[in-house]
């Protein structure tokens, strides 16, 4: 499934789910989860902490902690199966062709290593440079791409600011030029004028280099400004999933819609926030229906009982909700 | 409104409709100057945190004070609440001075020190306050950032929010302390309270974590509420709960708030006013709809400009500042927005502008700003 387009997809995951298994119970983190991402797209992933986007993207990279388990589900990049390749394949294409940038993770970096080593360390272990010295002038490139001057590469983490260090995060992530790259919050923990100049970057590489993003945020507002597509997923499954605009100005799942109301908005600040009612639904301990029911103003009988599996309503606009029932065949495109 | 040419303040209302009134506040922190800075006499430096500001909030007002991190927001808040003294200005907080209170009573009144052209001198405080800042604070109450390590593990929802009853030796019964931490619970929105007081904070959600601190800043029953970034740690989804029982809280208690963050745009919502603040100075401070519709100085321009809005068919040209806030040692001549400035000219690098009425009780500090 995927927003309609005609051309192969570059990545395509299909029915993910990933569990927990822990001493307190399976936590089903990722529940049948599919989408699909073009070439030089970028897709917002969205939704409240703890509903599994971060395991979900974890998964693809198939980075899980030990209790993590991938049930069932493809992950498709290029065609290849990332499920069926052994660790070592794995490890080559990781970086390589998909990469990721933390959570968090400008705090990651070894406060002992100059900046430009520890790209440059990348490089080496995948075989791109014979050595640090050789690296060098790869660092520097893309020390520059990132709005670094090269004279900062020998400079250690202490030395540079958070908006740097998160700079530095993404010319890592783009060492080997991959084709995907997934940001985990990426602006999260820093200022709104250092937010912009980060999401201004994304934007000028992925327009630049081709590259597709997958953005994971709790931000709505990132993801209108920065995204084509939107995926909302709620208790880990897909609650909704069509293009940017749609899902801003024709909502259809009454999560997605709360969602937007509790949002505040510059543009019109006469309204009022709403906020949704109680709590996502712990992930051991799911409801026997629709997950987002026990939250939901419009849920009825059926949602109790019955889980939504996505649904076409119009061509390349998926929603997991009763209220609305599959599009004619035909319209699926 | 009032003719534009009489001053927003001290258009001589009467003092009680000021809860809190701040002027020329200063505070820096001297940094060490090393053991070869201090041999060769070198000049000490310091953090300029908090650079002279001025603004005063009137009953059941809600002021927002927006800035980026290291602007000296959270400073203010903590000079306020007397946890730091102020180097110089005075804090009045309904109408008597505050600034140089003494933790308990038959504590000398705290003397500051002050700097003036690289001298360090004492500077002793002008009043003899009949007050302590152990009972001010009886009257004003802060809420801090984080929910998640606000709150002691190991005690109970009422051990907490019973607290500053103890503290304060408010109240003489157990009956009275239980009807009181029930009071402030259910005006935090966590009903009914017999339901949360034994629980533990690993029990509460976020949001619910921020409504007992809240509730424990409620309980003493302050009329002025300091809120430090309360809902930046917490999901989008439980930030508008917080942001309308603030609200809320304004209309049926007649609280006074300071709702300091970095985001203009839950500021926007609930906010009377707002004050930008930039590099320890206001830069602009005026009604939230006047400064949202008309913002005056390039700085709040820039900051609006840069805010995302959730509706893609918005997407607009992004005023990017280059570089990050300059380090508040070693602050830029004249303006101190100039290095960053978009509009500066020749005169920026000169003079520091001063706040001046662009509109009604809307001023900014630009020398471009429109008087009138």
């Amino acid at each position: 499934m995927g927003v309609a387009d005609p051309q192969p997809p570059l990545l395509e995951v299909r029915h993910l789910s990933t569990h927990y298994v822990t001493d307190e119970g399976v936590f089903r983190a990722v529940d049948d989860l599919s989408f699909r991402v073009m070439k030089g797209e970028s897709m917002g992933l969205v939704g409240e902490s703890g509903c599994g986007k971060t395991t979900a993207m974890l998964s693809l990279l198939r980075l899980l902690p030990a209790a993590g388990r991938i049930v069932s589900g493809e992950v498709l990049l290029e065609g290849r199966d990332l499920m069926a390749l052994d660790e070592a394949e794995m490890r080559a294409l990781r970086w390589d062709r998909l990469s990721m940038i933390f959570q968090g993770a400008m705090n990651a970096l070894n406060p002992v290593r100059s900046v430009g080593d520890q790209i440059g360390e990348a490089l080496v272990i995948h075989g791109l440079a014979p050595g640090l010295g050789a690296a060098a002038p790869r660092v520097g490139e893309l020390l520059e791409m990132v709005g670094i001057p090269r004279s900062r590469e020998a400079h250690f983490p202490h030395q540079y600011s958070g908006g740097m260090r998160q700079r530095a995060m993404i010319a890592m992530a783009l060492a080997c030029s991959p084709q995907v790259v997934i940001a985990d919050e990426p602006t999260t923990a820093l200022d709104v004028m250092i937010q912009a100049q980060i999401l201004e970057l994304l934007e000028r590489l992925q327009r630049e280099l081709g590259l597709a993003v997958i953005l994971v945020t709790h931000d709505l507002s990132v993801v209108a400004e920065l995204c084509h597509s939107v995926l909302v997923m709620y208790g880990g499954a897909l609650a909704e999933y069509s293009n940017v605009d749609r899902i801003f100005n024709d909502p259809r799942h009454p999560y997605t819609r709360l969602l937007l109301s509790a949002f505040p908005d510059l543009s019109r600040p006469e309204g009022k926030l709403i906020s949704i009612p109680g709590h996502p639904p712990r992930l051991n301990d799911l409801p026997p229906g629709c997950r987002f029911a026990p939250r939901c103003p419009q849920a009825f009988d059926r949602c109790r009982l019955e889980s939504p599996s996505p649904r076409l309503v119009e061509p390349g606009h998926w929603v997991a909700c009763h209220l609305y029932e599959e599009a004619a065949l035909d319209a699926a495109g | 409104m009032p003719p534009a040419d009489v001053p927003p303040r001290r258009a001589s209302p009467p003092e009680e409709d000021f809860i809190l009134e701040v002027e020329g506040l200063h505070k820096e922190f001297p940094l060490p100057r090393g053991l070869t800075g201090t041999l060769r006499r070198r000049p000490r430096k310091a953090v300029h945190a908090v650079d002279g500001i001025s603004f005063d909030l009137r009953r059941g007002e809600i002021l927002a004070l927006v800035g980026e991190s290291g602007c000296g927001k959270t400073t203010t808040a903590l000079t306020l609440m007397g946890l730091i003294t102020a180097d110089e200005g005075t804090i009045r907080f309904n109408g008597q001075d505050v600034t140089h209170l003494g933790e308990r009573a038959g504590d000398r009144p705290r003397a500051s020190i002050a700097q003036v052209n690289g001298r360090m001198y004492r500077k002793e405080p002008s009043v003899f306050p009949a007050i302590t800042m152990k009972r001010l604070r009886r009257q004003m109450q802060m809420v801090f950032q984080d929910p998640y390590e606000s709150l002691n593990p190991r005690a109970t929802v009422l051990e907490s929010v019973a607290e500053p009853l103890e503290v304060h030796a408010v109240t003489r019964s157990r009956e009275e302390k239980l009807a009181r931490v029930r009071q402030a619970l259910e005006d935090a929105g966590l009903s009914p309270a017999e339901a949360f007081m034994s629980r533990r904070p690993h029990e509460l959600s976020g949001g619910q974590r921020q409504r007992v601190v809240i509730a424990g800043a409620l309980v003493l029953e302050p009329v002025l509420l300091i809120a430090d970034e309360p809902v930046s740690m917490l999901d989008v989804s439980i930030r508008a709960e917080i942001l309308n029982l603030l609200d809320e809280l304004r209309a049926r208690r007649g609280i006074s708030i300071l709702y300091i963050t970095h985001d203009l745009a839950t500021a926007a919502y609930f906010t009377d006013r707002i004050a930008v603040m930039y590099l320890g100075r206001i830069a602009e401070i005026g009604p939230t709809r006047r400064v949202l519709a008309h913002p005056q100085h390039p700085y709040t321009r820039a900051l609006l400009s840069v805010i995302p809005v959730p509706n893609p068919r918005m997407r607009r040209q992004r005023i990017i500042l280059g570089g990050e806030t300059p380090n508040p040692v070693d602050l830029p001549g004249g303006c101190r927005f100039h290095p960053r400035c978009p509009l500066a000219f020749d005169d920026c690098a000169r003079t520091d502008p001063p706040l001046i009425l662009v509109g009604a009780e809307h001023q900014a500090a630009c020398l471009l700003a429109d008087p009138g």
